[in-house]
């Protein structure tokens, strides 16, 4: 373990220990023609340990490596590994803390932030070899599993038992992926997010050390020994190590599902519902809003004819006799709101049917300016300051003339504009660039936060800043000093 | 109303599960492998936990043949909703080289000794993909057959079966008693839940031999050898369209 450090004179930057030069010779190392037989023994070394098919230079996998799912431009990496184990990530991560190259945790490449963008080349540490799952515990209901393990995967294997993993960001994620980008979904409302259901981490530093966060095998519900280290990883963005394995907190499968839509005259209005919702203490899964204009891609979209209103989508979990109470509390709440067309469901092929406009928002989105992009800003405010913050952005969006239907999840007060821009015109990038600092400034300023659930990654560094105020950044700087002073991990990157 | 429902489940290889042959080419590798009801049969035994539902049926039976393990593969159609399970114990050499053949001998067995006037199988196994069972079964019952399907109707005596075929879909009417098999569309279907794992505990499964139902496992069949499919080669670059045309004559292609 690196010694303790002091925090850094210079609070507004990174601190930069031994950078400038460090990276030079970096992009010296993996310059051809110079210097090619300290990149061929660098080479060897990472070989040595992966094996030759687990250290790959080629052009399209090093491509495939340095892009997400983000607007960012696509950043490769100077090579990619493949490790098998936690001791072959071990021993990578030291060959590279020696030569000081940047280190890059690659899950599966469906960040939405750019996280994964090598700004000073480096190596990409892809972790889908490691794809078991280990030591379920069905009774204590926990499970641990590998990086290489994904949300659906997981689910898929834990179905005959009764349990599942409830977090839900939409993309088929890893795991780890999503605890280091402290994941939500559709399902924070009732199962909350990545924070609260990550136990255990195992994690290998810049500099090889391998540890667990909350000590090896170590799986309680609850616990107050020490420091908070595996939230403290949690949403770390790959900037403090990288996660090798994680434990998970499980829950028990619905008994059964009800889904519902219901659409209101006004945002207000179902943001009104929403909170009454919550506070009659219905339990409820899922509630979702689609804006006017999102509802009417849909429509397009799907062939669908839902009212061109603001919308709700709704999910109840539970027994039978509690979904008919739960259901029958929010009925009633939706139209003393002037909610109508009601429609509910239980069995999955309705269901299905219902969401479906929820399910295809994106593409619908897409489909609204067929060639472009899409760019989802993500915002999270206290749920009474929502219906102003969704008022005053969707004039924005129209005095700006921009693309930007809105899904939300407004049982979290988190909302996403799906701003549909054609990246090759840098005017309009620039407009929607403008709008998201607007967006996000509007957000702090209702005491919100700019990101709630896709993370920092390259785009929000900035706006970081903004929210934390120059104290707490301080302690971050420190932290990120303390366990990565040569700043190896995800360089550039939330800090 | 129908009285009863049997329901073929089959202990496969999970279908997330890597596939690897053993070292010396007898077989897959299954020790230590996830195994889970094949998903198939998870249709069927979905659709006749409908049918029970819809009360259009009185009682499900699922039954598995094999070692001890199965009897997870029949708990787990339990606690989807079946009555009762009747676990054919097969093991050993019996057991590797079980087969359509006996499995349809057992189940007519089956059948006949349940009064059963209706089975659903899953269309194939995901392990040896034979797709025979069903029909077979039908054979030794000589009762007509409903295969592929994606549409089940139950009406008065008779069964609507909607069948998948090349050319679209075909719909048939069956007289009861009958054996449809299940294919992909049929339904989507449910997971366990705890309370159900919980409450399929106290279900009865009930132990019997292939020899209680004068059933002969002999196998027909011998498997010689198995291998893996052929290691995928590297492509290779061309700069031209001329390149590619002269390439794909090379090899003999075009």
């Amino acid at each position: 373990m690196p010694p303790a450090r002091r925090a850094p004179r210079r609070s507004a930057t990174v601190p930069r220990v031994g950078t400038s030069s460090a990276w030079r010779w970096c992009r010296g190392l993996f310059s051809p023609p110079v210097q090619n037989g300290a990149r061929e023994r660098t080479l060897s070394a990472l070989r040595a340990v992966a094996g030759d098919e687990g250290v790959c230079v080629g052009a399209a996998l090093r491509e495939q490596h340095g892009r997400d799912e983000s607007v960012h431009r696509c950043r490769p990496p100077d090579v990619v590994v493949f490790p098998r184990c936690v001791e072959e990530v071990s021993a990578l991560a030291k060959i590279c803390h020696h030569h000081r190259l940047p280190i890059i945790p690659f899950g599966t490449g469906t960040g939405l932030e750019g996280g994964v963008g090598a700004l000073k080349g480096g190596v990409c540490f892809s972790l889908r070899k490691m794809d078991q799952v280990l030591d379920l515990h069905q009774e204590d209901f926990d499970v641990t599993v590998e990086p290489g393990v994904t949300r659906k995967g997981l689910n898929s294997y834990l179905r005959d038992t009764g349990l599942w993993f409830p977090v839900d960001p939409g993309a088929d994620a890893s795991l780890c992926g999503m605890a280091a980008t402290s994941a939500s979904g559709t399902n924070a409302v009732r199962y909350g997010t990545m924070r609260e259901n990550v136990l255990n981490l195992e994690v290998v530093l810049a500099d090889g050390t391998v540890f667990c966060t909350a000590g090896r095998g170590r799986r309680p519900r609850k616990t107050s020994a020490g420091y908070n280290l595996t939230n403290l990883f949690v949403g770390s963005e790959g900037t403090l190590g990288l996660l090798t394995k994680a434990t998970l907190r499980l829950y028990g499968l619905p008994e059964s599902t009800v889904s519902a839509v219901c659409s209101f005259p006004s945002v207000q209005a179902a943001v009104d519902s929403t909170v009454q919702v919550l506070q009659a203490g219905v339990p409820i899964a899922r509630i979702e809003f689609l804006d006017d204009v999102m509802i009417d891609a849909c429509n397009r979209f799907n062939s669908l004819s839902y009212p061109i209103m603001p919308t709700l989508f709704l999910e109840f979990h539970g027994s039978s006799r509690s979904l008919e109470e739960q259901v029958t509390i929010t009925e009633e709440i939706t139209r003393e709101n002037s909610g109508s067309d009601f429609s509910w469901a239980e069995d999955e092929e309705t269901r299905a049917q219902l969401w479906k406009a929820r399910h295809d928002a994106w593409y619908a989105a897409l489909a609204l300016r067929p060639g472009c992009k899409a760019y989802s800003t993500d915002v999270c405010v206290p749920l009474s300051r929502l219906p102003q913050i969704i008022v005053e952005t969707k004039q924005d969006l129209i005095t700006n003339n921009l693309t930007g239907p809105i899904a939300g999840h407004v049982g979290d007060g988190n909302f996403h504009c799906i701003m549909v821009l054609n990246p090759e015109d840098p005017e309009e990038v620039k407009r929607v660039h403008e709008f998201t600092e607007r967006l996000a400034r509007r957000a702090l300023a209702m005491d919100g936060t700019c990101t709630g659930e896709h993370g920092v990654g390259l785009g929000k560094r900035a706006l970081l800043r903004e929210e934390l105020g120059p104290l707490a950044m301080e302690v971050m700087q420190g932290l990120k000093a303390t366990l990565d002073p040569k700043n190896l991990m995800n360089p550039g990157k939330v800090l | 109303m129908t009285a009863r429902v049997l329901v073929g489940v089959k202990r496969v290889i999970d279908y997330a599960v890597k596939i690897r042959v053993k070292p010396d080419n007898t077989g897959v590798v299954t020790d230590g492998v996830k195994h889970s009801m094949n998903p198939f049969c998870e249709i069927a035994v979905e659709e006749a936990v409908r049918l029970k539902e819809k009360k259009l049926v009185q009682e499900v039976v699922a039954v598995s043949c094999g070692p001890q393990q199965v009897q997870e593969t029949i708990r787990t159609a339990l606690a989807m909703g079946a009555d009762r399970g009747i676990h054919v114990e097969v093991s050993g050499k019996d057991y590797d080289s079980l087969g359509p053949l006996q499995v349809s001998k057992i189940l007519a067995a089956l059948a006949k000794k349940e009064e059963a006037s209706l089975i659903i199988l899953g269309k194939q196994a995901i392990d040896d993909d034979c797709n025979q069972t069903g029909q077979m079964t039908a054979a030794l019952l000589d009762w007509p057959q409903g295969t592929f399907a994606s549409e089940l109707v139950i009406e008065g005596d008779k069964v609507k079966v909607v069948r998948e075929i090349d050319g679209g879909l075909e719909t048939i009417k069956l007289n009861m008693p009958v054996v449809v098999t299940a294919d992909l569309r049929l339904n989507t279907p449910r997971y366990a839940t705890l309370p159900n794992i919980m409450k399929a505990k106290k279900k009865k499964i009930a132990n019997m031999k292939p020899g209680d139902l004068g059933v002969d496992m002999t196998s027909r069949v011998e498997v010689l050898r198995v291998d893996e499919p052929p290691q995928r080669q590297a492509g290779v670059k061309v700069e031209s369209v001329e390149d590619l045309v002269s390439k794909l004559k090379e090899a003999g292609r075009i």
